[in-house]
């Protein structure tokens, strides 16, 4: 990892000062030590470049560079045409964040089941901080990672949801993250908190997109706590601007038998780094990890997994999908790391990719680190163009080439659809797709004519 | 007019010639059969007619119902009524059979300026026609031929033209690898669709498909030409003696 020496992270010292001379709880102690603490974690590191192997195929150059601030405390107009568009049918609540703030005006708490409380995560800090101190800090890792530290130095605002044990609530609760830069270069920390007591059971939305153009960059954390047998799915979708910044960690603490799904869409966004970092802590949990990025233009999608198996018998499934285009260019790192004792570990990571274009590129990369001795391990990647067979059949049953292209990539994307629980959620993220897809059946194949796949497959 | 006239057809595939001078005519309610050994380009001369382009016609023409086929996309030869029935049919996952065959038929009614038809009344259109090829309905929510038998792949392939009813149906060996009941069901579909307004070319290796279906016209095609031309009792002559002594036959001219 370089040291600062070679970074100038003033800028970000400079709004670190700024910020803990007005943040809410800054007069809390615990909070205060938190931010520090992250924040000297962060100027000790500073970013990380691509010599460190978890960020090999991503330059965060861009980032680095740039002079960003922090908002300010002007409020941000939203036309309502776009907010109707961002909402999800059948959602229990939607809470805005504008420019990463709380905006209760465009929010909806509607009657939520009992036993299940939404606000932001500034409400809580500002009236009920001891609550939250048990659990906000605790899972997400500022030691390994720059970007959890930078968020953690500055986290505020963002959602809290709490579920009481054995409550279910299955109309999803939406986290709609809106960002709009005037001029300057905008950088919001979004952090949640989401508890799911012992055998509850609900839907979680995280959303991030944009209002114009404009240089901004979005780090958010979200810490998920799963109770014992608590079932759970949360969603990531970035649909941000082209040329948006975009690092999202999403650190997922299972406890027994629980069973979570984390489904991420990568749809928007310049340059975005997905983590999703599951620890498997209690027997018997369940973890999916299902995902669909896709890229054009010079999207940069990177998606980094980090599976912990920590207790015995715990499976996890990793399913991620790529659909690249133009000079689009996606990422698949997949670790695994069964602990010593998490005996009879059943751990799966596949990887397929489709690139439409000759100068897509697509990096995938498994990493199985197994201490255990009795575990079942597999992983596979296939790397394969739009099948020219399936496109001919489909044309010579009248389909014009755009529409057969259009149902191939559909299908591509629908193997990541179908793992989703049916509901509200599933349903908005098919119409996402649907919608999204629609420009690249126009795209005529410039990749090779080639039917065949790169396959390849381990079982460890 | 003739339905399909083709005319001293000459086709490569990846710089062979595969086909060396077809000509062949059908017309509407004609039965043709095409035999040959393998090698012979039976499949060529159906895939196209199907419009694949990684078949370069290098010389000749083809005409169907007055206009130039060569000309033609593969979508634009099926919208205008060609339709072939795969010998290998390609598995889609992710699409399922239903929608994938709703897609087809309103790319087609659409192509003739005919309203689309939505799910709902798609359903009683359909329904005899699973009947018909003894097909479960349950295929219908699954994958496009994902995990589908030999059998009901064909049956599948079968299904398809009988829902979008073409003008020309080319059979690339529908019958290789049926059992006894299959070919029978297959067949019986095929001949639901006899119609004086519709002709059929059958590409087919074997003659026992030809019990089922009667054709008009069989032709042996040897080398990437036409032999012999003549009625049903062709056909039996060919499963009598095989294919020796005609392509010896060939060979000799």
């Amino acid at each position: 990892m370089v040291t600062t020496s070679t970074q100038d992270l003033g800028i970000h010292l400079q709004n670190f000062t700024d910020f803990q001379r007005r943040a809410a709880g800054r007069n809390v102690p615990w909070l205060r030590k938190l931010r520090e603490d992250a924040f000297a974690r962060f100027a000790e590191v500073g970013f990380p470049t691509t010599r460190d192997e978890d960020w090999r195929f991503t330059n965060i150059t861009p980032i680095v560079r740039t002079q960003f601030r922090l908002p300010g405390t002007a409020l941000v107009q939203l036309p309502p045409a776009e907010l109707k568009s961002w909402n999800i049918e059948g959602s229990a609540a939607r809470l805005v964040f504008v420019n990463g703030r709380y905006a209760p005006e465009l929010s909806r708490i509607a009657a939520l089941p009992k036993g299940m409380a939404v606000s932001s995560l500034r409400e809580q800090i500002e009236g009920n901080s001891d609550q939250i101190s048990k659990q906000l800090g605790h899972y997400a890792d500022t030691q390994r990672d720059a970007f959890v530290a930078l968020n953690t130095a500055f986290v505020e605002d963002g959602a809290y949801v709490h579920v009481k044990r054995g409550v279910v609530a299955e109309a999803p609760i939406h986290l709609l993250f809106v960002s709009s830069s005037d001029h300057t270069a905008l950088l919001t920390h979004p952090r949640n908190l989401v508890v799911f007591e012992d055998q509850s059971q609900g839907t979680v939305v995280e959303e991030y997109v944009s209002l114009g153009g404009g240089m901004m960059f979005s780090n958010g954390v979200t810490e998920l706590v799963a109770g014992d047998d608590a079932h759970v799915s949360h969603y990531m979708i970035e649909r941000e601007h082209k040329e948006a910044f975009n690092v999202s960690t999403l650190r997922i603490q299972q406890g027994r038998t629980a069973s979570v799904a984390s489904h991420s869409f990568l749809l928007g966004g310049g340059l975005v780094r997905n983590n999703v970092h599951p620890v498997l802590a209690g027997e018997g949990g369940e973890c999916l990890i299902n995902g669909l990025f896709v890229g054009s233009g010079k999207q940069h999608l990177d998606n980094y997994m980090h599976v912990e198996h920590a207790s015995p018998h715990c499976a996890s499934r990793q399913f991620y999908n790529g659909i690249l285009d133009d000079k689009a260019h996606g990422v698949f790192h997949g670790r695994i790391v069964v602990h010593k004792d998490a005996q009879k570990t059943d751990a799966k990571q596949t990887n397929r990719n489709l690139l439409l274009s000759d100068d897509a590129q697509i990096d995938t990369k498994p990493q199985l680190e197994i201490y255990a001795d009795d575990v079942k391990c597999t992983h596979g990647a296939t790397i394969g163009q739009i099948d020219e067979n399936a496109l001919f059949y489909l044309r010579s049953r009248g389909m014009s080439e755009a529409e057969a292209r259009r149902l191939l990539l559909l299908a591509f994307a629908s193997e990541c659809v179908e793992r989703m629980r049916p509901g509200a959620a599933q349903i908005y993220v098919e119409q996402l797709i649907q919608e999204h897809l629609l420009p690249f059946r126009e795209h005529s194949r410039h990749a090779g004519v080639g039917t065949g796949e790169r396959n390849v497959e381990e079982v460890g | 007019m003739s339905l399909l006239e083709i005319k001293n057809l000459h086709v490569n595939v990846d710089g062979h010639e595969i086909l060396k001078g077809i000509d062949l005519t059908i017309n509407p309610g004609e039965v043709h059969s095409i035999m040959g050994p393998n090698g012979s380009g039976k499949s060529t001369l159906a895939q196209v007619l199907a419009r694949r382009d990684a078949y370069h016609v290098i010389k000749g023409s083809v005409s169907f119902n007055g206009k130039d086929l060569l000309e033609m996309k593969p979508e634009e030869a099926a919208c205008e009524g060609v339709f072939l029935a795969f010998q290998y049919p390609v598995e889609i996952p992710g699409i399922s059979n239903a929608y994938f065959l709703r897609s087809a038929l309103n790319a087609q009614r659409k192509f003739r300026g005919e309203e689309e038809m939505d799910a709902m009344d798609f359903l009683p259109f359909f329904r005899d026609k699973l009947k018909l090829l003894e097909m479960d309905e349950k295929l219908m929510n699954r994958s496009l031929n994902e995990g589908f038998s030999g059998g009901e792949k064909k049956r599948n392939e079968v299904l398809q033209m009988s829902i979008l009813q073409p003008r020309l149906a080319v059979l690339d060996e529908t019958d290789s690898g049926l059992d006894i009941d299959a070919l029978r069901i297959v067949a019986n579909g095929v001949n639901a669709l006899r119609s004086p307004e519709r002709g059929f070319l059958v590409v087919t290796h074997y003659q026992r498909l030809l019990n089922y279906i009667k054709p008009d016209f069989v032709h042996v095609l040897v080398d990437g030409r036409i032999v012999r031309s003549g009625g049903p009792e062709l056909a039996l002559e060919l499963e009598d003696k095989g294919y020796g002594w005609i392509e010896q036959e060939a060979a000799a001219v």
